[in-house]
């Protein structure tokens, strides 16, 4: 294994887990948020795999509130590589009108959380794939490749099962089930460069643009939809943005910004002065939140 | 593109792991601004005088937070001009000695703390030798917090002399010792004005420029078949990560264990098809003849591998439960999963000396040689040759948990029965198999007092909780073994007694058995007791009135019996002698058959009758 570079070793990693799970796993799905990390991860089945599709759906947790361009991606892709891709939508929440701006944490819970453990008791599903990054925040960073879930989905961090070399115990008892994080140990730098070393395709959002925002809370929104209203002494203003991370538009904020090729995405990122996720508004709630949701079933 | 190095930090608890990794990324400006304010406010909020407190950086779960220690391994990833780096930093306490086996069975540097003010201490030597088993062969020791010893270097040269003793006998290419303090800084990145007696490099120094790969390229081609790929008639591809070598279309292998041939016909690494594959390397592998190829095969070209069912192995025990020989478990090896059976334990190794000790059972954390016996042949090398065919872990059965892992030392020869020669399989062995310890338990009462009812319930429950059993009751035994007695006073002591010697020889075999016979006399369950064992038998009174048992007459036999059709009928025309001290007694007429089933499984587990 010595000679392998850097990245050649990271993919090798990620698509002997990927035949892992298809090979001893009963119902295995691959969780799919239409973000870098997940079209890095679609791109990884894809070549674990060929010539054979992928052995297993695609699923997304649509919580009715993503970028457009991000739903027009995933249609395009799944349609073009001809993938099942499953989406999942809690009806209970829309039905009772959760949205980002009145119900705070509670959305997540309801629209993320709760929807992500009912679409993957829908289909029974037994192991999902998770394009989670040890990287990314510190509880992570302690999580196994093969984490565990009880029946209700929650994640006990003081008592994970060893995990040793690449030999990996997929066995579970009835009712639990398995995240499985094959690009753990992947770095945003790594995914940046894997995405222009193998020329993947992203969302456009990832790319400055002109785009009508408001400035909120120090955060930059994306105008979206017309359900955004603006508060008395907001305005919409065109602004050359681009996003870092994809999710909930109203909950992701955007960066000025003038990269508009990858080259320049690239050099940006990996000079940048912030890491990744203070884009995202849900994670400074306090310290520890990242966990006290994964505990809940989070992914 | 730079190449990358895997490492871990280890050491004994407050040696200061985590404050050297936070030190590193903290100096060598390996941080984002947002992580750098956030861990200054964090320091802040807690105790340490708003000095920065390295550590937080990495210790990420809350009750590490809330307790100050490390329980779990953490993963950091930075970069330099030089290097890719992935660390894992391991928690030091004793408890957690697996989750750092975790961390070593990963990397391919370790860097061991010591505490200069305090030496090397017993988890020093404990994680070096787990990071040796786990395949480990650089180790560098760092001698921290130096300032709390003024940067004396005699100390230093004392310390280094003790570790140098110490792993002498481990299988190691390289160590290297450097006197560093991780929170002051000192030689971390930066070399120390206070160390001008050390000439060596600084750590980042040293991780920058440790070569780790292995020295001799191998020759030939392995590789451990992880699925086979059959999108349609066309094409049936094996998928494997290449172990050893490399492979050419057109090359002939031999599939193990069947050891057909045949030759590659097509390879794809990812979605290209490609000529060659190389170690390392995702293929996907046609052959041009439909050999028995399947998950676990291993497919070879110019290796010499190895076919056995039995090894001796070195294992790390890693559950709480505690490991029992002649348990069953389910082992991994490569990508071969099978059924494996641990025979014996040869001896423990003592942490501290080294030395061997006599065990016949192992706890958390404790290090063991091991005879293993698999239920078929699988393809296997010394961890020595191959990580990859000589590493396994044990999974439990029943928990699924990973009890243990381990590496292959040498293969035992069946024709030589190095194992059973010395090991015959005991009642224990069997019993341990299954998890239960083997006991008859004996019901008595009158006819139609309950005894089947309860007997089959009880046998219900138990296979339920994943118990080995057999159920002997009148109809089972009667038809076939005692078919040539009746029901005269002699029949009847021989029934028993054959019933005994059947239930003893069950017990032998480790199960559990349960019987249901009226065995009315004192003295003939008393011979019972006697041919099965005092701590087996087991005997439950059933007590139910003659007159009750008369009103229910499920089978019609009272009936029968009061109007003279069957002779020496027991509570009619023949007596019942009750038990004078009964394990237990069940009253029927008092409570529900779910009830006194309730009670007679409480009453066997608080007596610790199922299991030892």
């Amino acid at each position: 294994m010595g000679d392998l570079k850097h990245l050649e070793q990271l993919e090798a990693e990620a698509i002997y887990i990927m035949r892992e799970v298809a090979a001893e796993c009963e119902r295995p799905v691959m969780l799919y948020s239409i973000g870098k990390d997940s079209s890095v991860m679609l791109h990884l089945a894809i070549k674990a795999f060929y010539p054979e599709k992928p052995p297993f759906p695609f699923m997304h947790i649509d919580t009715t509130w993503k970028f457009k361009e991000m739903i027009e991606f995933r249609e395009k892709r799944a349609m073009e590589l001809g993938i099942e891709m499953l989406v999942y939508t809690n009806m209970d929440g829309v039905e009772q009108g959760i949205n980002p701006f009145d119900h705070g944490a509670s959305y997540t819970d309801i629209m993320k959380t709760q929807a992500l453990k009912d679409g993957l008791n829908k289909y029974d599903f037994t192991a999902a794939f998770g394009g989670g990054r040890r990287d990314e925040e510190k509880s992570r960073a302690k999580e196994r490749i093969f984490s565990f879930r009880n029946p209700a989905h929650s994640w006990d961090p003081k008592n994970q099962r060893p995990e040793m070399w690449n030999l990996y115990n997929t066995k579970i008892n009835k009712g639990e089930s398995i995240r499985v994080f094959p690009i753990s140990n992947w770095t945003e730098a790594d995914i940046w460069q894997y995405i222009r070393q193998e020329k993947i395709e992203i969302v456009s959002l990832y790319y400055a643009k002109e785009r009508p925002v408001v400035y909120r809370d120090g955060n930059i929104i994306l105008v979206d939809d017309d359900r955004l209203k603006l508060l008395p002494d907001e305005n919409v203003e065109m602004q050359k943005v681009r996003f870092r991370t994809l999710g909930c538009y109203p909950l992701t904020g955007g960066v000025e910004s003038t990269a508009d090729t990858l080259d320049l995405i690239i050099e940006e990122t990996l000079g940048s002065v912030s890491s990744e996720r203070t884009t995202r508004v849900i994670d400074y709630e306090a310290t520890g939140s990242m966990e006290k949701r994964k505990r809940e079933g989070y992914f | 593109m730079i190449d990358s190095l895997k490492f871990i930090t280890c050491g004994s608890v407050d040696d200061g792991k985590s404050t050297l990794i936070g030190h590193l990324l903290y100096d060598a400006k390996l941080l984002f601004s947002d992580q750098e304010k956030a861990l200054e406010l964090e320091s802040k909020v807690g105790s340490n005088d708003g000095d920065i407190d390295y550590s937080l950086l990495l210790d990420g779960l809350m009750a590490e937070r809330e307790q100050g220690i490390t329980i779990d391994v953490a993963y950091r990833y930075f970069i330099t001009d030089h290097r890719s780096f992935i660390v894992a930093d391991t928690p030091g306490h004793e408890q957690y000695t697996r989750n750092m086996a975790v961390g070593a069975s990963f990397a391919d540097v370790a860097v061991i703390l010591v505490d200069a003010s305090q030496g090397i201490l017993i988890q020093t030597k404990r994680h070096a030798r787990i990071c040796s088993l786990m395949g480990i062969k650089h180790f560098v020791l760092a001698v921290n917090k130096m300032d709390l010893i003024a940067y004396d270097e005699h100390r230093f040269n004392e310390i280094k002399e003790e570790f140098l003793r110490e792993v002498a006998n481990l299988d190691l290419d390289t160590i290297s010792v450097i006197p560093v303090s991780a929170t002051e800084g000192d030689n971390i990145v930066n070399r120390s004005q206070h160390t001008s007696w050390y000439t060596g490099e600084t750590l980042i120094r040293y991780l920058e420029t440790i070569d780790v790969s292995i020295k001799s390229k191998q020759s030939g081609f392995l590789m451990s078949v992880q699925r086979v790929s059959r999108p349609n008639h066309k094409f049936r591809g094996f998928q494997g990560q290449v172990e050893v070598g490399e492979i050419s279309v057109g090359d002939e292998i031999i599939s193990f264990p069947s050891e057909e041939k045949a030759c590659v016909k097509s390879i794809f690494i990812g979605n290209k098809d490609c000529t060659t594959v190389s170690a390392g390397q995702p293929a996907n592998i046609q052959l041009d003849s439909e050999i028995d190829v399947s998950r676990g095969c291993v497919l070879v070209r110019d290796v010499a591998v190895e076919l056995a069912d039995m090894f001796t192995a070195e294992i790390l025990w890693m559950d709480d439960a505690e490991l029992v020989v002649g348990r069953n478990y389910v082992l991994k090896l490569g990508t071969k999963v099978v059924p494996a059976t641990l025979m014996k334990i040869k001896h423990k190794i003592d942490i501290n000396t080294g030395k061997h000790i006599s065990a016949d059972k192992l706890l958390k954390n404790e290090l063991a040689i091991c005879d293993l016996s698999l239920a078929e042949n699988i393809v296997f090398d010394s961890f020595t040759n191959s990580k990859g065919l000589g590493s396994f872990i044990l999974m439990d059965r029943i928990t699924n948990m990973t009890s243990a892992c381990g590496v292959i030392k040498h293969a035992l020869r069946r024709s030589t029965n190095v194992v059973w020669q010395d090991t015959d399989v005991t009642q224990k062995i069997r019993a341990n198999q299954k998890n239960q310890r083997p006991i008859t338990i004996w019901f008595t009462g009158l006819s139609g007092s309950g005894k089947s009812t309860l007997a089959n319930e009880l046998e219900k429950r138990l296979v339920a909780m994943g118990k080995h059993t057999m159920l002997l009751d009148g109809d089972n035994v009667r038809h076939g073994l005692n078919k040539n007695l009746g029901f005269k006073p002699q029949d009847r002591v021989e029934n028993i007694r054959r019933i005994a010697e059947v239930s003893k020889l069950m017990n032998e075999a480790g199960l559990i058995v349960i019987t249901s016979f009226i065995s009315p006399y004192q003295e003939d369950r008393q011979s019972a007791r006697e041919v099965i064992g005092e701590d087996s038998f087991v005997e439950i009174y059933v007590s139910t009135s003659v007159e009750e048992c008369e009103r229910r007459d499920v089978k019609g036999l009272y009936k029968k019996a009061r109007a003279g059709e069957i002779p020496n009928f027991t509570g009619v025309s023949a007596p019942y002698e009750e038990p004078n001290s009964p394990f237990m007694k069940v009253e029927t007429e008092m409570c529900s058959i779910e009830k006194a089933t309730d009670l007679i499984l409480q009453t066997l587990m608080e007596q610790k009758c199922l299991k030892e």
